[in-house]
């Protein structure tokens, strides 16, 4: 199978879309206009989306804390998500969610998750009810290194693979759980983990749009075709800090720079389209234009739209009580 | 009407919901009798023996047997009800929350208020809880308190074979996060339960004795307690209310409160501890709501603030006994003995 140009539109549009958001909403929190908690995906593009590719709104995927990119990848709304972010009545989530817990389940988003290493075994859950209904979805759980510790990855991977269910477990490494490196962390290897619950488990290189798609693309198809679980063990970078207002005073001074010159998913994708005479530049222009004025559009809105009011604040706890 | 025991009741319940909705499945340890053994299949009927003959009459699809890895099928379950299916999950023994709670508590009671009233979880959680079989600290204990107070999750207590299968029925046909409390000492109970379905509506209290000297409110198997009492009680000229919630949440604040003020003596039976309980949460609305209309302080009958003990000798003393119950009606009406 091969990726169409409009594949390759779409999926470039996609990691745009990401990184514009994520560079706006670092901008808008640094100047105060974002309360709270944010989470940023920026460096890490090519590996929520190179995944979600192969996803349509029948397959379900959960988030972890560092969710926006993960939503963006599937298909949720940026305008409703920048208006999530900024806690107002027409976000998302109504403003009750916030950055880490936006979600849509109309697009199969589960959500992003506040805690680390929630999202696996509510996949479990989501690829059993494909699988009892038979409609042939899938489900994708991402987590970070920090949470491919917690006990819940576990017993996801062991549950996943008894039951045979069509899940598919991404981990995200992007080297630090919050700021303990995952060389400290992580004992043994991820692909390791996988392969000791018999579920086939490949390391990829996360800012490699081409290199993740491919790997997904087999566990996907796996899924679907009743061949149970895979693991895909996505190495990525990065970008800012664990937390917005996080210092990194324990990475390298120069990292992110070097990140940014030498491996940034966005530049590797156009190399690689643009030398294989897939997409002209011409066209990734225009996609860079329209995402970054969609974005600035979508800040602007956030700021003036309304804030959620008291009526607000007891709705939605049951569906009926 | 037929008699049928608490356990029959509940599994009367599973069944013809499972047979009405294709999307209900179930989930839990061992509840299939003990899946990929050589032996005999679906015989045992689990360790509640409440499943017994689902797995035979639903297959394996519908029926799973889950490794002990209770955060993992919690939350299975959670995802599940998130995405479309019905799922019932059996949690062995509720002291068992503490290795799922982030599923029932974070996950599963959350999701449709911070998913801005997008999200339904229809899920039931269907668990074991209370004293008296000898079963020690962590097998034994009353936790439906910590549950009710988290907004999102509902709580039913039923307190006998009719309400164990009319409250399944509601918990499973809910939209909510359902957590529903067998007490362990009860399954054998026998009562009148009617062949044909029926869903007892939540919130909607049911007052089993009426008196007019005291109100007794209590939960679960203190409410058979509290009966017992009232009936006793009645011979010496003692007549009691007493009011069964069914549900700590949503909880029936207006029978509450409308019992206790026409006898104006109250009494809340809660086998759980003392501190931030039923009982301290009833008083307090009592206390807030109908204070003018009491004529004497509430009395709270409850297990003492110490972990379940395994000694029969020590249990029977920390389990609420009608005794007690007996003396603290006795207290608030001023009649002794």
């Amino acid at each position: 199978m091969q990726l169409s140009r409009e594949d390759l539109l779409k999926a470039y549009r996609r990691m745009v879309m990401i990184r514009e958001f994520e560079e706006a909403v670092h901008e808008e929190f640094s100047a105060g206009s974002i309360p709270g908690f944010v989470h940023l995906y920026a460096g890490e593009e090519a590996s929520g989306v190179g995944v979600c590719m192969h996803l349509n709104d029948n397959d379900y995927i959960a988030s972890t804390h560092r969710g926006h990119g993960h939503c963006l990848a599937k298909d949720c709304d940026e305008h409703a998500m920048m208006l999530e972010i900024f806690g107002k009545k027409d976000g998302l989530c109504g403003g009750k969610g916030g950055s880490m817990h936006i979600a849509d389940l109309s697009k199969g988003m589960m959500g992003a998750n506040g805690i680390v290493g929630g999202g696996p075994p509510l996949i479990c859950g989501a690829a059993l009810t494909a699988k009892t209904l038979k409609n042939g979805g899938v489900a994708v759980a991402f987590v970070g290194d920090g949470a491919s510790n917690q006990g819940t990855v576990f017993e996801s991977y062991n549950l996943a693979k008894v039951w045979n269910l069509p899940a598919i477990f991404v981990v995200e490494d992007n080297g630090y759980a919050e700021a303990t490196s995952s060389k400290y962390s992580v004992a043994g290897s991820q692909v390791n983990r996988g392969k000791a619950f018999d579920i086939p488990a490949v390391e990829v290189d996360g800012s490699d749009f081409f290199a993740v798609w491919e790997a997904a693309r087999e566990a996907v198809e796996r899924a679907r075709n009743g061949g149970g679980p895979s693991l895909i063990h996505s190495r990525v970078l990065r970008y800012y800090g664990h937390f917005e207002g996080d210092a990194m005073t324990y990475r390298p001074a120069d990292e992110v720079a070097n990140y940014r010159a030498n491996k940034d998913p966005l530049m590797l994708f156009r190399r690689r389209v643009t030398e294989a005479g897939l997409l002209e530049g011409s066209a990734l222009d225009e996609i860079d234009r329209s995402v970054k004025d969609r974005i600035a559009q979508c800040v602007v809105q956030a700021k003036s739209a309304p804030e959620p009011t008291e009526a607000d604040l007891l709705t939605d706890v049951y569906i009926s009580y | 009407m037929a008699k049928k025991s608490y356990r029959q009741a509940i599994s009367e319940a599973l069944t013809q919901e499972m047979e009405r909705d294709p999307t209900i499945v179930i989930m839990g340890e061992d509840i299939a009798g003990g899946a990929g053994g050589d032996g005999e299949h679906d015989a045992w009927g689990g360790p509640l023996g409440v499943t017994k003959g689902l797995y035979t009459k639903f297959g394996p699809d519908r029926v799973l047997d889950t490794p002990i890895t209770e955060s993992g099928f919690i939350g299975a379950a959670v995802g599940a009800a998130a995405s479309g299916l019905r799922p019932v999950a059996e949690l062995m023994f509720v002291d068992f929350m503490g290795v799922c709670f982030d599923q029932i508590f974070n996950q599963a009671a959350k999701f449709k208020y911070m998913f801005g009233g997008k999200a339904k979880t229809p899920v039931v959680i269907r668990t074991m809880y209370g004293a008296g079989f000898r079963a020690a600290s962590q097998h034994s204990q009353c936790l439906y308190n910590m549950f009710t107070h988290i907004p999102g999750l509902k709580v039913a207590l039923p307190s006998n074979p009719y309400e164990a299968k009319g409250l399944l029925i509601q918990a499973i046909r809910d939209d909510d996060p359902v957590i529903f409390f067998e007490h362990k000492a009860m399954y054998d109970m026998e009562g009148e339960v009617p062949d044909e379905t029926y869903a007892i509506p939540f919130g909607q209290a049911n007052v089993t004795r009426e008196g007019d000297d005291a109100t007794i409110i209590a939960f679960g198997r203190m409410v058979n307690f509290a009966n017992t009492v009232a009936d006793k009680l009645s011979k010496d000229g003692i007549s009691c209310t007493v009011v069964d919630p069914r549900t700590t949440s949503p909880l029936d604040t207006e029978t509450i409160l409308e019992t206790a003020a026409e006898t104006g003596r109250v009494v809340v039976v809660d086998e759980a501890h003392p501190r931030c309980n039923m009982a301290t949460d009833i008083s307090a609305l009592i206390c807030q709501e109908a204070f003018d209309k009491l004529k004497a302080p509430i009395k709270m009958v409850t297990a003492p603030h110490a972990p379940v003990p395994f000694s029969a000798a020590l249990e029977d003393l920390y389990i609420p006994s009608m005794d007690k119950i007996e003396a603290a009606v006795r207290s608030v009406t001023g009649k002794s003995h």
